[in-house]
């Protein structure tokens, strides 16, 4: 624990830090500055942080039932041919008894994504009400957001293996699926929405006691 | 003279204190780490980014995985698996891949071991500044562990149609993924930025704030 002088916040003593290296200055009535350390642009607050959050939670939203819905890979023999989404994925490793795999695949293709648009939603929704309550509790949130969304990754590496290994074989054709781009598009555009989203706007109606 | 630091995440303000070996500070109010003390010299983290890049080497030359069905054999190296992705028309999901397992991974460790050779001769690299900062906004999009993870995923669903042979890529990405992380977690950012080049050793540089 680092001494806290008093319960007061760098904004209040019309004082920024940097972004990038954290530099604690004076921006001398102006609402932006260059850090003089590292030449950072900076600003108070992330520049219109929960427009820039609510952008991109949006278009995730509005491509989140896309990557669920295509195929993100589509497999075929001689004898048969298979589309298969995020979640018949799933089930195929459960079928066949590999269902710790099957459990990780879950939670970092279905469960993060939806999750965390769902928690940036709300930690935007309480900002945006100014709301005074579970400060300790949405921060830990937001940073358990940034900590966990780039597992979400997981399934556009195993359809890009699976296709670059089956696809040259003879026995069987893998290819990537429509669904693919659209999954990475959601786990992209979910990871811009949690880096645009200013975690210190949850505590800037704080008043001393909290 | 103390130095001043806001929290990340609550922007309280707060001293910087000295902290006991490998120990973290943490924000008083919401408990954001704010700085370590890392137990290193640049050479032990220099030591984990040169081990790291022979692995980055191996995992590129060698393939990743090969497949035996019907006497038949197919192997993919790194690079090769994104090729193919082009070959589908995918370029997007090829270039995220490119940058996320490859190009990320690279630049941190180039990026790495020019701070570090510089500071190991007690100078600063020229662009020790630009280098740190990019080396912060690289830092969520390197995913070599995940990609690892996605290789486990891959093979559990092949072992059924086909003789699966890891290959010595694996292994080295699985290396690269353990020693990256070594390097990242010896090197000290705080410190670095501290003494960066513009700012006089144990001395803030013009425009900080001070604490009377
Ligand atoms: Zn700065
Ligand atoms: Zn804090």
């Amino acid at each position: 624990m680092t001494g806290a002088p008093h319960a007061v916040t760098a904004a209040q003593l019309g004082l920024a830090s940097c972004h990038d290296c954290g530099l604690v200055q004076r921006l001398g009535g102006a609402d932006q500055g260059r850090c003089p350390r590292c030449h950072a642009l900076v600003t108070l607050r992330k520049p219109n942080s929960l427009t820039r959050t609510w952008a991109f939670l949006i278009a995730a939203v509005l491509l989140y039932p896309l990557a669920n819905l295509l195929p993100i890979m589509h497999s075929g023999t001689l004898f048969s041919a298979q589309d298969d989404t995020i979640m018949s994925g799933i089930a195929y490793l459960w079928e066949t008894g590999s269902w710790p795999l099957a459990l990780v695949v879950f939670v970092a293709s279905v469960l993060v994504p939806l999750l965390k648009i769902i928690a940036l939603a709300w930690l935007a929704l309480s900002v945006g009400r100014r709301a005074k309550r579970r400060r300790h509790e949405r921060t830990r949130l937001y940073r358990l957001v940034e900590l966990v969304g780039r597992w979400s990754m997981l399934d556009i590496f195993v359809v890009t293996l699976l296709s670059a290994l089956v696809q040259l074989s003879s026995f069987a054709q893998v290819t990537v699926g429509p669904g693919a781009p659209a999954f990475a598009g959601v786990v992209v555009l979910t990871m811009l929405a949690a880096h645009s989203f200013d975690p210190r706007l949850i505590w800037d109606n704080a008043g001393r006691d909290d | 003279m103390k130095t001043l630091l806001a929290c990340p995440h609550c922007d309280l303000l707060q001293y910087e204190t000295s902290l006991p070996p490998q120990a973290t500070a943490r924000c008083a109010r919401c408990a954001a780490p704010l700085y370590r003390r890392v137990k290193s010299g640049h050479e032990r983290t220099l030591a984990y980014v040169a081990a790291a890049a022979v692995c980055f080497v191996l995992a590129n030359v060698f393939p990743l995985v090969a497949l035996e069905a019907s006497g038949q054999r197919n192997s993919t190296t790194l690079l090769g698996a994104i090729a193919d992705l082009l070959g589908q028309d995918m370029e997007l999901v090829a270039g995220l891949v490119f940058v996320t397992i490859w190009l990320a991974p690279l630049l941190q460790l180039a990026g790495l071991a020019y701070v570090l050779l510089a500071r190991l001769q007690a100078r600063r690299a020229a662009a020790e500044i630009v280098v740190l900062r990019l080396l912060a906004a690289i830092r969520p999009w390197s995913m070599v562990e995940v990609f690892v993870l996605g290789t486990l995923v891959a093979l559990a669903k092949l072992v059924h149609m086909a003789q699966v042979v890891p290959g010595v890529a694996l292994w080295s990405l699985a290396g690269l993924m353990g020693l990256l992380a070594a390097a990242l977690n010896t090197f000290d950012e705080h410190a670095y930025w501290r003494t960066a080049a513009g700012a006089d050793a144990g001395d803030a540089p013009a425009g900080a704030v001070r604490a009377e």
